[in-house]
């Protein structure tokens, strides 16, 4: 493994971690534009503006980029978060210089007009696929009441509405602010020639617009908020939860991560065994998501309506024996294990370690390598955990649900965190 | 395309285990298919195989529930266990130098289960929820319910179940279905990863090898399901599902088979994608995949598209099925290849996929096909050889289910 790193005149970082063992190469631009760089009246124009990318540029119309991407082999796609829009792609090394030609013209688009009308109506589609499925929509709207007032708290998709009215000008002009060499990073991992990249981004990037968009990153005080979102047509009861977690640049993010490993991991965790082993729920599930400036625990249950005020009930009862009490040295360990056990298997494809190498420069402007990521893992201690819990319990201080139920009747939250000091993040959710 | 070094044992007892080492990674990987699956649920008792699928690692041998779980976790192995409708199947991936460690583990959950009386209700009450939750997935349901219809019973019965039949079955029946389909003969163990062959074929022997072989249920075919049919739901999509015929792994058209489903629906320059997305915005998913069971296989698609546009949808996408006929651009096909050849490369970097692939190849094939052989096959077709297979194997005689707000007028006879 060996890491490289460089910076065009116009401000593209450009990143790579060489692993010459491997096969195929993985490529990403990672924009630093999401929704919550929206305006309300362009709310959804990031995803919307993700998707004319594939419609082309002057070089390539829109089938010429299918059909490049499909004749090279490419394993690509891209995705939108609240924070980052995401061009990827894994490829054989001899087909880079096709693959980076194509993805780098992209994020420059015509934006035709035509183009523009009849990609509107996928978009309009895609939200109607979300808004059929309660996870998503509690998912969303969880994210909407927690951040209230807070950019965050910004549709990814965007509404029936914003994107109907959205014009091709609005786009036009969010392209030109938010996609500025400065606000991209061009990260590489896998079997790559490190020349070779350079000199590829220097042919295809070189003329980018310098510049760079300032976000505000001040960390969120979300006042919390209970919503039911009645649905008759669901058949089980989907609550998502929200308290504040450390942000994406915090010392503690590594507690944060083992924390929700030991409280809420898909199994052998606490919720696993007090509400999943037992039947009374689905899923009940705790997960650390990190954001620029803002952290949060989301908790989500999915379960029999008749069960659900029950089960939140347990869920904050684990939450409150955790705040107090603390976790084991035995639990710390074990989550120890499965996350090296994770990282390890994740790290063997370039695709999997291009997340990990793009976002830790995106977000903290620094290179760990897994060895890195490791060894910081290994040394959380007891303590660390207790300082964790101490800024940021265990919490729920926003609660939306989403099925047959009118009304849930849940005791306010213990975990009314109070967010210390601020900086950056990963986006958990992405739209692609 | 690296040669890799697979090997087979078959042991006394008719385990079967296929290893593909390989140097490079940390991490090994192994897919256990157990001939146990939904096929062999009793009538009136579907998700009997599911509930065995949860109860079974409730405890084995020497470790209670909890227990079993943590030594697992401790181990660090990723896992997932599945009921299908041939196998109840186990799989994971964890650190290389685990491993030994992880098939002791899983010889005691496949040969020596606690199947605890106690927890049979809370096993019974997680499929039952597992069940409801999918109610409100219609994009999963609709294939699901394809599926019933498009295959004969038992093999599109559900493999995770109904909830009405849910309440015939009891701890003892799920210990008898354990009994009656558990078995060493027709078991398939597929490694790959870091490892030593001959270490990991002591283990397997010490773990498996005196478990009893015992004589193969019979399955009995019974009738296809509804060909057009449309499932009642307030929604803002309408989910459409389409079967229609193909061959399956084994046979000698395979991958003129896979060629076509790929000129449909390999990527984005495909053309269900072009024809109902790109041209027509008419939708946000559309797809078609080539599903095989061991003797029978179908094409199936999917496109989920709002009210008021899915019956175009439905027509333009039955047109593009039928259209295959026609012709086929020999750029079509050279893009499959392409494709193909750098899946098939990236595979050679994951030890959870070539584990699974390499059980799955002796299923079907009862040997392993090497990723050069596949290239090769690939290789080897021209348009002529896939378009011949088109009309051997034309989309018709569909199954159509749509689930939404408004049944569809399906013309099963496309002009």
């Amino acid at each position: 493994m060996k890491f490289h790193e460089a910076r065009l005149d116009n401000g593209l970082q450009i990143v790579a971690e060489q692993n010459a063992s491997v096969h195929s190469v993985a490529l990403g631009f990672f924009v630093r534009t999401g929704a919550r760089d929206e305006t309300s009246d362009v709310s959804g124009v990031s995803h919307f503006l993700e998707h004319m990318a594939f419609k082309g540029t002057e070089r390539f119309s829109a089938e010429d980029v299918n059909r490049i991407f499909d004749e090279v082999g490419a394993r690509y796609n891209a995705s939108t978060s609240e924070e980052v829009t995401l061009f990827y792609g894994a490829i054989l090394p001899e087909y880079l210089p096709r693959m980076f030609e194509l993805l780098a013209g992209i994020l420059f688009p015509s934006l035709r007009q035509d183009d523009f009308d009849m990609e509107k109506k996928v978009i309009l589609e895609e939200i109607g696929m979300y808004d059929d499925q309660p996870t998503f929509t509690a998912y969303e709207q969880a994210m909407r009441a927690h951040f209230d007032g807070h950019p965050l708290g910004s549709s990814i998709l965007g509404s029936v509405d914003s994107v109907g009215g959205l014009t091709c000008e609005q786009m036009r002009a969010y392209h030109a602010d938010h996609y500025q060499a400065g606000n991209i990073l061009l990260a590489a991992a896998g079997n790559v020639d490190w020349d070779q990249l350079k000199q590829l981004a220097e042919q295809h990037c070189g003329g980018w617009p310098a510049g760079c968009f300032d976000r505000p990153v001040q960390e969120a005080r979300p006042s919390g908020a209970l919503k039911v979102v009645t649905r008759d047509s669901s058949v089980h009861q989907h609550v998502m939860e929200m308290t504040p977690a450390p942000p994406a640049t915090h010392e503690l993010r590594f507690a944060a991560e083992l924390l929700g490993f030991v409280v809420g991991d898909d199994s052998g965790s606490r919720l696993y065994w007090e509400l999943v082993d037992s039947g009374l729920a689905e899923a009940a599930e705790l997960g650390y998501n990190d954001y620029d400036g803002s952290g949060t625990y989301l908790t989500y249950l999915g379960c029999q309506p008749d069960l659900a005020d029950a089960n939140l009930s347990r869920i904050h009862d684990v939450y409150e024996s955790v705040n107090r009490d603390g976790i084991t040295s035995d639990e710390l360990a074990t989550a120890k294990n499965k996350l090296t056990s994770r990282i390890v298997l994740k790290s063997e494809r370039p695709m999997g370690r291009l997340s990990a190498l793009g976002g830790n420069w995106i977000y903290r402007n620094e290179y760990r390598s897994v060895t890195d990521d490791l060894a910081t893992f290994n040394s959380v201690t007891l303590d660390d955990v207790r300082r964790l819990l101490e800024a940021y319990p265990l919490g729920h201080t926003t609660t939306v649900a989403v099925g047959p139920l009118k009304a849930l009747s849940i005791k306010s939250s213990s975990g009314n965190g109070s967010p210390s000091n601020a900086a950056g993040g990963d986006g958990s959710s992405a739209a692609s | 395309m690296q040669p890799a070094d697979t090997q087979t044992v078959v042991l006394d007892n008719g385990l079967t285990l296929v290893m593909e080492p390989m140097p490079d990674v940390q991490s090994a990987a192994f897919s256990l298919l157990v001939p146990s699956g939904s096929i062999n649920d009793p009538p009136g008792q579907n998700g009997s195989a599911a509930v065995l699928c949860d109860l079974i690692t409730r405890g084995a041998g020497d470790y209670d529930s909890k227990q079993l779980s943590l030594v697992l976790d401790n181990l660090g192995v990723q896992r997932s266990e599945n009921a299908g409708s041939m196998h109840l199947s186990f799989s994971g991936a964890t650190l290389a130098e685990n491993l030994t460690q992880v098939l002791q583990v899983y010889g005691d959950i496949l040969q020596r289960p606690r199947l605890p009386a106690d927890q049979f209700p809370a096993a019974r009450a997680g499929i039952e929820q597992a069940l409801m939750a999918l109610e409100d997935e219609p994009r999963q349901k609709v294939i699901l319910e394809l599926r019933r219809r498009c295959y004969p019973d038992p093999w599109g019965k559900p493999a995770d179940g109904n909830r009405d039949d849910l309440a015939n079955l009891s701890c003892d029946s799920v210990a008898a279905h354990y009994q009656r389909c558990f078995r060493p003969n027709d078991t398939i163990l597929g490694v790959a990863g870091r490892f030593d062959v001959h270490e990991i074929q002591d283990v397997v022997q010490r773990e498996f090898g005196d478990w009893a072989q015992q004589e193969a249920p019979e399955i009995v075919s019974g009738d296809l399901g509804e060909r057009v049919d449309h499932i009642d739901h307030d929604s803002t999509q309408t989910q459409i599902g389409i079967a229609y015929h193909s061959v399956p792994y084994a046979h000698p058209e395979y991958f003129a088979a896979w060629a076509a489903v790929g000129v449909l629906s390999g990527g984005m320059s495909s053309r269900l994608f072009t024809e109902v997305r790109e041209k027509r915005g008419l939708c946000y998913a559309v797809y078609a995949s080539l599903n095989s069971l061991r003797e029978q296989a179908r094409v199936l698609c999917y496109a989920g598209t709002t009210v008021e546009r899915a019956q175009e949808t439905l027509d333009v996408t039955l047109q593009e099925l039928v259209r295959l006929g026609e012709g086929i651009e020999a750029a079509e096909l050279d893009r499959c290849r392409a494709r193909a050849k750098s899946a098939l490369i990236m595979q050679q970097e994951s030890t959870f996929g070539r584990s699974a692939a390499i059980a799955r190849d002796w299923y079907h094939l009862g040997r392993i096909m090497t990723l050069q052989e596949v290239h090769e096959q690939i290789e080897s077709l021209t348009t002529d050889t896939v378009l011949d297979h088109v009309r051997r194997y034309p989309a018709r005689d569909f199954t159509v289910v749509t689930i939404g707000p408004q049944a569809l007028e399906v013309c099963l006879e496309v002009p």
